[in-house]
């Protein structure tokens, strides 16, 4: 299982640039927001964390569909199924998904307090962002595991697999966001949608795997 | 003037990889030495200049933050000159420098953005605006990464020259608009105030060092891009060789 | 150790290809599946290897050696795709296999030296030729241990000299005892096998008969 994770760390490391995309992704996207909404210090820094989030679900959901297309496009697919007797598939989804979180999604956390400062917000702001999306992000993935599982067979299942998981993590960004706000708006709390957000991402870390492993097992042909 | 003529010789003599590789080992040690040196000097005199009047000591940080400015904008010029050299000449040399000098180029503008962030602190009470000239170099900064995704996206450099020197060449509209951008909006940033029409407006104890620092971090550029040639030159032929070995193994394998 | 096929069905996009399809292969035997395209040769061998749901029938592993419980963690199948990563080296690739699918008779060195990759394995994968790919993605049918080994069209892109090499690795696979099933439209050069012809249109006269070479 290790070897696995060790093998999808290296190929996302190496294959084309795939880390430097998606953060160029989500850089542009918070490059973009000043332009839509003008470049009001104090308006930027008030929707900063949301803004943030949003770039961070976007730039998530950019990289997801290849999760199991690419070991299905050279038939290593067929082969981590077929070793479900070794190791329990869901289990290997999850490893899977925990790859692919620290090669595309862990460089968007740690670029996101850099952005923070671009989006001119507080040090508490920026720090609870972080955190949120240190613990929000990997429900993201594993949600978009079932999607990429599902989609996997398709020829260009892309923006079908972000068109199905969109709404799917709405929960996440509500409770991130607010977790966010909290930190630093008085009368909000910040312990008890954290929490929540902690109860979805291991939520999902059970019934993401799982899904995704039982729409794989099907998906062979 | 006179350099660029003769810089553009050189290139012609140098359209060989291998005489490349072998003009830079003999130039990149003395290249080095001298950019040291200018350097040493550029630093010695910033820290002998007086201390502005208004800003205090902070004004030291414009003795590198203005050479990391002025670099971003070269070094994005060296790139489309090389982008010119893909496309109209086929320089073999050409993507190679373009390709060599898109890191280095993307660390000067960072550099130069995190510089100003760190000296836009104490002035205007803010880490970033999103002003003209701010928000063009950050633009140019996104180029490059895009620039950089780019070339590492294509593994075959035949390929992947001429897209890199099509896009290069597109996005040097945006290297106008920053170095004009505080004369056509009005914005926190300060105006130029080194070259400009009517003489500098800066005093000269702080105009010498900052040309001093501005030589010695334009050599620093051409040595890392040299270095940087010369490793992609060997990176290729560590690619070519391997393909090599490859198939000269299927061919004992089938005797 | 059996192999065991009892009226098996197969099925693809809603259409019976093969029906009431009976074989037994014991352990040391091989079995050499030929017929048309679209006859379902690799639906066969989909099926036994558990990708693919079988429409009726059964097929089992009986007295399985110690430690291949079930039917499907008992193959090795070679699809018509190599199941290696572009951007790693050869050994990069077999080594996570091994290490995934466990340790077989063979070491990595041992097995890439017989399949010819032996003073290649530290080149990327994308970098060899078709055959070369194709004998690198045969070497991990030896370093991990499987009674049983599914090969769909083992030797595509192979050249003469690497099929009779791969001949002798299958030969090698049967005298330890071991079953190998083979959709192909070439002869494999095994002297005594079992030859399944599948008829295509559906039809099913699918049928077992002994094959001499």
């Amino acid at each position: 299982m290790l070897s696995l994770f060790l093998r999808d760390t290296r190929l996302g490391l190496r294959a084309g640039g795939g880390v430097l995309i998606g953060i160029l992704f989500f850089l542009a996207v918070i490059a973009v927001v000043p332009f839509g909404v003008g470049p009001d210090l104090k308006l930027l820094s008030r929707i900063g964390a949301a803004m943030l989030w949003i770039g961070a679900l976007l730039a998530t959901l950019l990289g997801l569909d290849r999760l199991f297309q690419a070991d299905r496009d050279d038939g290593s697919l067929d082969l981590l199924i077929m070793a479900s007797d070794r190791h329990i598939l869901a289990l290997t989804v999850l490893i899977k998904c925990l790859a692919h979180w620290t090669t595309s999604v862990l460089p968007l956390v740690i670029a996101s307090p850099l952005l923070g400062l671009f989006m001119n917000m507080e040090p508490a702001a920026i720090g609870a962002t972080t955190l949120t999306l240190l613990v929000g992000t990997p429900a993201i993935t594993l949600i978009g595991a079932v999607g990429a599982a599902v989609a996997v067979a398709l020829p260009r299942g892309g923006l079908l697999v972000s068109v199905i998981i969109l709404p799917l993590t709405i929960p996440v960004l509500i409770f991130g966001v607010s977790a966010a706000y909290g930190a630093v708006e008085d009368p909000a709390p910040f312990v008890a949608p954290f929490l929540i957000l902690i109860a979805i991402t291991l939520f999902f870390a059970v019934i993401g795997p799982l899904a995704a492993a039982a729409a794989l097992k099907s998906s062979a042909d | 003037m006179s350099e660029a003529v003769s810089k553009a010789r050189r290139w012609v003599d140098l359209a060989n990889p291998t005489r490349f590789i072998n003009f830079a080992g003999i130039v990149l040690p003395w290249l080095v030495g001298i950019t040291l040196l200018v350097l040493a000097a550029g630093l010695w005199m910033s820290f002998q200049a007086p201390d502005d009047y208004q800003q205090g000591s902070t004004v030291k940080i414009m003795f590198i933050h203005v050479p990391f400015a002025w670099l971003s904008m070269m070094c994005y010029t060296v790139m489309s000159i090389s982008a010119i050299g893909t496309l109209v000449w086929r320089h073999p040399l050409a993507d190679v420098s373009a390709k060599a000098a898109a890191p280095i180029g993307a660390a000067f503008t960072a550099l130069a953005l995190i510089t100003g962030s760190l000296w836009g602190k104490p002035m205007w009470g803010t880490w970033w605006v999103w002003d003209a000239r701010l928000t063009s170099v950050f633009v140019l900064f996104l180029m490059y990464l895009g620039i950089i995704a780019l070339t590492r996206a294509m593994d075959d450099p035949a390929k992947s020259s001429k897209a890199t020197a099509i896009l290069t060449l597109v996005g040097f509209i945006n290297i106008p608009i920053i170095k004009f951008s505080v004369d056509w909006w009005n914005t926190l940033h300060q105006p130029a105030s080194v070259i400009r029409m009517g003489g500098p407006t800066i005093h000269p104890s702080l105009l010498w060092p900052l040309l001093v620092m501005a030589v010695g971090f334009t050599l620093l550029f051409f040595t890392l891009h040299m270095m940087a040639m010369r490793n992609e030159i060997w990176r290729r032929r560590v690619v070519a060789m391997r393909r090599i070995a490859a198939r000269s193994a299927e061919r004992r394998g089938t005797q | 150790m059996r192999l065991v096929a009892e009226n098996l069905a197969g099925e693809r996009g809603g259409e019976i290809l093969f029906s009431g399809l009976n074989f037994t292969i014991a352990g040391g035997e091989a079995l050499m599946i030929t017929g048309p395209n679209g006859a379902g040769k690799s639906t066969l061998l989909r099926i036994i290897a558990g990708l693919l749901e079988k429409a009726e029938g059964s097929i089992r592993l009986d007295n399985a050696p110690a430690g291949f419980e079930s039917l499907v963690g008992a193959c090795h199948y070679l699809g018509h795709l190599n199941a290696m990563k572009p951007v790693l080296s050869i050994e990069e690739n077999l080594r996570f296999w091994q290490s995934f699918n466990g340790a077989g008779q063979h070491t990595l060195r041992e097995a890439l030296d017989r399949v010819q990759l032996g003073d290649i394995g530290h080149l990327p994968f994308a970098y060899l030729s078709t055959g070369q790919k194709r004998r690198a993605s045969i070497a991990r049918l030896l370093i991990s241990h499987r009674p049983v080994w599914l090969l769909d069209e083992p030797t595509a892109g192979l050249d003469k000299a690497s099929e009779e090499q791969f001949a002798g690795l299958m030969r090698g696979h049967l005298t330890s005892g071991g079953i190998v099933v083979a959709a192909t439209h070439l002869p494999l050069g095994l002297g005594d096998a079992q030859e399944l012809v599948m008829g295509g249109n559906g039809q099913d006269h699918a049928g077992s008969r002994e094959y001499s070479a």
